[in-house]
C-alpha cells in the first residue's frame, strides 16, 4: 500500500528492506536475509530448499506445513520467519539419524500410514510434537490432538496406529 | 499479502508509543488470525510491530488470590498450566475445545481476545461487509447465515465472536489489563467486547493505542461445578455453532450461584445475569433449568439458516447445567 494513502501516518516508516535473522534449522545455524512478509514455510521451501514441508491450504487449516519450533509443533504457513529470529526449527528432513529413520517415520512405514504422501511430513512432525507433549493417553486422545492435520486420502486409522506404536516405544504391534 | 515494514518493540512503553503514532500499524503476537487475514487482504497493515519479546509471558498469582495470565502466554501453556487445570478447569476445557494443537501452540491470550469473526462474508473481499468496509452493507443478513448470531444483532451486522476461551473468561468474570499512553486500566470482561450496533467495524472497547498486557482471573474458579459444552459440525477443530460455559456453586442439589456464558450466538460472549439469577435456590433439574434457558434466549432472532440455533442453545444449556451440577467429569 502506498504510505501516502494511509490514514493517521505521522512518522516515517522503516524501509521495506530485508532483515537479517538467524535460525537453527535441523541443527545447522543459518544466517538469512528475509523480507518481513516471508513465512517460515516459504523460507524453508524457497530459500533453504527444504521442500519436505508442504504448502497445502496456506491458511493453518490442513497441517501439511507443520514443523517444530523449539520442539513444539506449529503451522509454518502462519508464521513469519522474521518473528522467529533465533529459534530452532526442525523439519521432516531433520528427524532421521543418518539413514536410521525416526521412530515415528518407521511407524508410518510399518503401518502404511499414507497414500499420496502429501500430508505425511506434516503428520509426522505433528506426531513428534504430540509425543513430546505427553498428553495423549488413548487412541481417542491421539485423534483429538491430531485434528489439526488433515489427510485427504483418509489414512487416519493407520496414522493413529502408527502414532500408538511410536508412543509405546516404537515396537510394531506394541499396543495391539 | 501486501508489503509491510517490521519493527520489534523493546518494551511496552515503546510499543504503545509506536502504535499511537502510526494508524497503519498493527501488533503481531502469535499471528494465527492476523497473518491469515493479511493473506486474504482483509487486513492490510503497512507495518507490524512485533510484541513477542515483551515481558508478558508469565502466569503469576495475584494478591487477591487469583491468577494473572500474561498476554503472550500461549493457549497451550494456559490450558495445561497446573494452577489453571486445578483451579480453573472450565478455562482449560474451553481452550482445548478450540483450534488445533499447532494453533494453540502459537496463539496467545491477548490475541485470542482480539481475533476477528469468521463470518465468510467478512473474509471475502469481493462481497459487501459493514465490519470490513463500513457502509457497504451486510451480506449475511439475507445470505447464508447458518453460523451467524441470534442475539444482540443489528441491521448492520450479525457476525459472531469466534472464541471459546473468551466464553469461559466471560463466565469467570476475568479482568482485562490494558496499557495506553495514559497508563494502565482494568476492563471487566463483559465490557471488553462490543455489540455491533451502528459500528460493527469496532470489535472491542480496547482503544487503538492500547495494548493488552494480561488477563486476571478472580479467585473463584468454580472448579467443583462447571461445564464447557460446545456444539459444532464436526467433533474437533471447528468453530462453535453454539457453546455454553456453565459455572455453578452448589449446596447439595440446590444451585447457590450460577453463571452462564454463551458462545456462537452473538458479537460477544453472551451473559444475562438476570436470567442466570433465576437458577438461584433451585434444584438442578431439567424442569427447573429449561425456563432459565428460555429466558436467556427470549430475545433470540434467527435469520433463516440459523433458526435452529435457538432450540439447540436451549437444549445445550439444560445439558450443560445438569452436567455441571452433577460434577460429571470434573477433576
Amino acid at each position: 500500500m502506498n504510505p501516502a494513502t494511509r490514514q493517521g501516518t505521522k512518522i516515517a516508516d522503516p524501509p521495506l528492506a530485508k532483515h537479517s535473522i538467524t535460525l537453527k534449522v535441523n541443527g545447522d545455524t543459518k544466517r538469512l536475509e528475509v523480507m518481513p512478509w516471508t513465512t517460515l514455510l516459504d523460507l524453508l521451501r524457497e530459500q533453504l530448499n527444504l521442500t519436505g514441508t508442504k504448502k497445502g491450504c496456506d491458511h493453518g487449516q490442513c497441517g501439511a506445513c507443520t514443523v517444530l519450533i523449539n520442539g513444539r509443533r506449529i503451522n509454518s504457513c502462519l508464521t513469519l520467519a522474521i518473528v522467529k529470529d533465533g529459534a530452532e526449527v526442525t523439519t521432516i528432513e531433520g528427524l532421521a539419524d543418518g539413514t536410521a529413520l525416526h521412530p515415528v517415520q518407521q511407524a508410518f512405514v510399518d503401518h502404511d500410514a499414507f497414500q499420496c504422501g502429501y500430508c505425511t511430513p506434516g503428520q509426522i512432525c505433528s506426531a513428534v510434537g504430540l509425543i513430546g507433549e505427553r498428553r495423549a493417553k488413548s487412541a481417542d486422545d491421539i485423534r483429538e490432538l491430531m485434528s489439526g492435520n488433515i489427510c485427504r486420502c483418509g489414512t487416519y486409522a493407520q496414522i493413529v496406529a502408527a502414532i500408538e506404536q511410536a508412543m509405546h516405544g516404537g515396537k510394531e504391534g506394541a499396543t495391539q | 499479502m501486501n508489503a509491510f515494514s517490521y519493527t520489534r518493540a523493546p518494551n511496552v512503553a515503546t510499543a504503545v508509543r509506536e502504535i499511537a503514532q502510526d494508524g497503519g500499524a498493527k501488533f503481531i503476537a502469535g499471528g494465527t488470525n492476523l497473518i491469515d487475514l493479511m493473506k486474504e487482504n482483509v487486513e492490510r497493515p503497512a507495518r507490524l510491530i512485533d510484541i513477542n519479546r515483551l515481558p508478558m509471558g508469565q502466569i503469576q498469582a495475584t494478591p487477591d488470590g487469583g491468577l494473572r495470565l500474561g498476554a503472550l502466554v500461549t493457549n497451550t501453556d494456559v490450558a495445561y498450566h497446573e494452577q489453571v487445570e486445578r483451579r480453573y478447569p472450565l478455562l482449560s476445557k474451553a481452550i482445548l475445545a478450540g483450534a488445533s494443537a499447532q494453533l494453540r501452540n502459537m496463539a496467545t491470550v491477548g490475541g485470542n481476545l482480539m481475533q476477528r469473526t469468521r463470518c465468510y462474508y467478512f473474509y471475502d473481499i469481493a462481497t459487501p461487509c459493514n465490519k470490513r468496509e463500513p457502509g457497504s452493507g451486510c451480506s449475511a443478513i439475507a445470505g447464508f447465515n447458518r453460523i451467524h448470531a441470534i442475539l444482540g444483532t443489528s441491521e448492520q451486522c450479525i457476525a459472531v465472536h469466534p472464541s471459546d476461551m473468551c466464553v469461559a473468561l466471560a463466565a469467570l468474570e476475568a479482568i482485562v489489563r490494558a496499557t495506553g499512553p495514559n497508563g494502565e486500566r482494568a476492563i471487566p470482561f463483559a465490557e471488553f467486547h462490543r455489540l455491533p450496533g451502528d459500528t460493527p467495524h469496532i470489535d472491542t472497547n480496547l482503544k487503538p493505542d492500547e495494548i493488552i498486557t494480561a488477563v486476571d482471573l478472580p479467585a473463584n474458579g468454580f472448579a467443583q461445578h462447571h461445564e464447557y459444552l460446545k456444539v459444532r459440525d464436526r467433533t474437533s477443530y471447528a468453530f462453535a455453532l453454539f457453546s455454553v460455559a456453565a459455572a455453578l456453586e452448589m449446596d447439595g442439589q440446590t444451585i447457590k450461584e450460577a453463571r452462564l456464558a454463551l458462545g456462537g450466538v452473538a458479537h460477544k460472549p453472551w451473559r444475562d445475569p438476570q436470567a442466570e439469577a433465576l437458577l438461584r435456590g433451585k434444584d438442578a433439574t431439567p424442569n427447573n433449568i429449561r425456563p432459565v434457558a428460555d429466558a436467556l434466549l427470549r430475545d433470540a432472532k434467527g435469520f433463516g439458516h440459523n433458526d435452529f440455533k435457538i432450540e439447540l442453545a436451549k437444549r445445550a444449556i439444560v445439558r450443560a447445567v445438569t452436567r455441571a451440577a452433577a460434577a460429571e467429569g470434573q477433576p
